[in-house]
């Protein structure tokens, strides 16, 4: 054994893949890589071994700003008191059609 | 996790007794077993979706410890999803990074008793399947740091936690790979009993980890069938390939069966794990859900299990068999398998050997940045 030589901390990339034409990148997990190239690659070897996707995005994770510190808070509220804002709010007069 | 059969956790998390665990998880394993692995995982995947519909209410912004945990505990019981920047209970964390990074390991270990076949397969394509085969297992490593790291360790931990010894990986990687049909047994029996472990794993309570378990699923499915498909032909070949073909499963059997690690009767087994939808069944269950599988199994390829035994019990609707050797396993697990220096060692090997790409790597980053900033666009 020739001892553990430091190496600089790789950065973190989140990968996003489009499974198919006509469908969204989505996220599928995340990988270390020197550079956005590297990452790429590594990306292409991780997650697309069968065929999962046609189109890969790396973006840095230091590079995201998320909405809050959890997958829950105020932050969302405004929305919930608004239900005028989906169409199931209104009744519909019996036999009005294409509505 | 790879299996269970990893010794005593290393971070002093509690494991107790759990005296009245109800039948339940015995029955369903029971229904679940004729369905299919496969088809578990992809019900595992919609049960997720469905649950992320439930509404379970909110905590309040500044809500205090208790309603925290409050709130923690409504989204486990309504089978939703922790997610990496929730609030979760410290030993909650812990035992997952435990878990998840000793799966890693075992994933990233498990690859050497079959590389050292890759060179001699016996022909190309059986080279091309195994090569697939192993990469997977780096990929699966890969997705498990990944997820481990969402609870906030590093990378460089995991690695350091690996190479020192500090933590195990499954001990089944501590036997060798004497002949070719031995690659055979590992695909059948070691990624069988693999799967049989992490399909209740897909539907763990932290979601990192359930959604890199669904995506290792779906690919071990492969491994076990090219392990069958090798001692498949192999046992309807020739006199001395179905003697190799016996030798290898009769020195896998056990070990794969002391993978779902000690019996429950005196096993710690972790009731808060079971609380916390970690852990869903006992390594009894486990362990008696994979002998029914294989039996079967083992008559179409033309070998026998070595177990004398081996019975049907109409009574239990279950095989009858003999348990593996608890005391190896603890021999194994402390040190003492036939090849745990080995394994250590060529990991240590393999990451100092890697040090010089590593480093390359990062300089012609570092270069590369500092090129695109002295020409300005
Ligand atoms: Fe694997
Ligand atoms: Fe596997």
């Amino acid at each position: 054994m020739t001892g553990q030589t430091p190496t600089p901390a790789e950065p973190l990339w989140e990968v996003f893949v489009r499974p198919r034409r006509g469908l969204s990148h989505g996220h599928v997990g995340s990988l270390h890589a020197p550079d956005a190239e590297l990452a790429l690659r590594h990306a292409r070897d991780l997650y697309t071994r069968r065929q999962e996707g046609v189109s890969i995005w790396v973006v840095p994770a230091a590079a995201l700003t998320a909405s809050s510190p959890d997958e829950k808070d105020a932050f969302f509220d405004p929305a919930a008191d608004k239900v005028y804002r989906h169409p199931t709010f209104y009744d519909v007069p019996e036999g009005v059609a294409h509505l | 996790m790879y299996g269970n059969d990893f010794g005593p956790p290393d971070e002093g998390v509690d494991q107790v007794k759990d005296p009245d665990r109800d039948t339940a998880h015995a029955d369903a394993a029971a229904a679940a077993l004729g369905e299919g692995l496969l088809g578990e995982v992809a019900a595992a995947e919609a049960a997720l979706a469905e649950a992320a519909g439930r509404t379970v209410g909110r905590a309040a912004a500044d809500a205090d410890e208790a309603a925290l945990q409050a709130y923690f505990d409504a989204v486990i019981a309504a089978d939703q999803k922790i997610e990496p920047r929730d609030w979760m209970p410290e030993k909650y964390r812990r035992t997952l990074i435990r878990q998840i990074a000793q799966h890693a390991h075992s994933e990233i270990i498990g690859m050497q008793p079959e590389g050292n076949w890759i060179s001699r397969a016996p022909s190309l394509q059986r080279k091309a399947i195994l090569l697939a085969k192993v990469q997977d297992e780096a990929g699966h490593g890969l997705y498990l740091y990944a997820a481990a790291e969402t609870l906030g360790i590093t990378r460089e931990e995991l690695v350091e936690m690996l190479v020192s010894g500090r933590q195990k990986y499954s001990s089944i990687f501590n036997y060798p790979t004497l002949t070719w049909a031995d690659v055979g047994a590992v695909g059948w029996l070691v990624d069988g009993a693999a799967i049989v472990n992490q399909v209740p794993l897909c539907r763990c309570s932290y979601g990192p980890y359930a959604r890199a378990m669904i995506r290792v699923c779906k690919e071990e499915s492969f491994h076990q069938r090219q392990g069958y498909e090798v001692l498949h032909v192999l046992g309807h070949g020739t006199p001395g390939q179905r003697a190799m073909a016996q030798d290898a499963v009769d020195r896998w059997w056990y070990p794969s069966l002391a993978m779902f690690g000690p019996p429950d009767a005196d096993s710690t087994h972790s009731a808060q794990s079971m609380a916390w939808k970690i852990k869903r069944f006992s390594n009894d269950e486990l362990r008696q859900r994979f002998v029914d599988m294989c039996v079967d199994q083992a008559r179409s390829l033309n070998l026998t299990l070595p177990d004398p035994d081996l019975r049907w019990n109409a009574q239990r609707r279950a095989y009858d068999y003999t348990q593996p050797d608890y005391d190896e396993l603890m021999r194994v697990i402390s040190g003492d398998g036939p090849c745990n220096r080995q394994r250590m060692a060529f990991r240590r090997q393999a990451h100092a050997d890697g040090a010089w790409v590593r480093e390359a790597a990062a300089a012609y980053a570092a270069k590369r940045a500092s090129d695109r900033e002295a020409v300005p666009a």
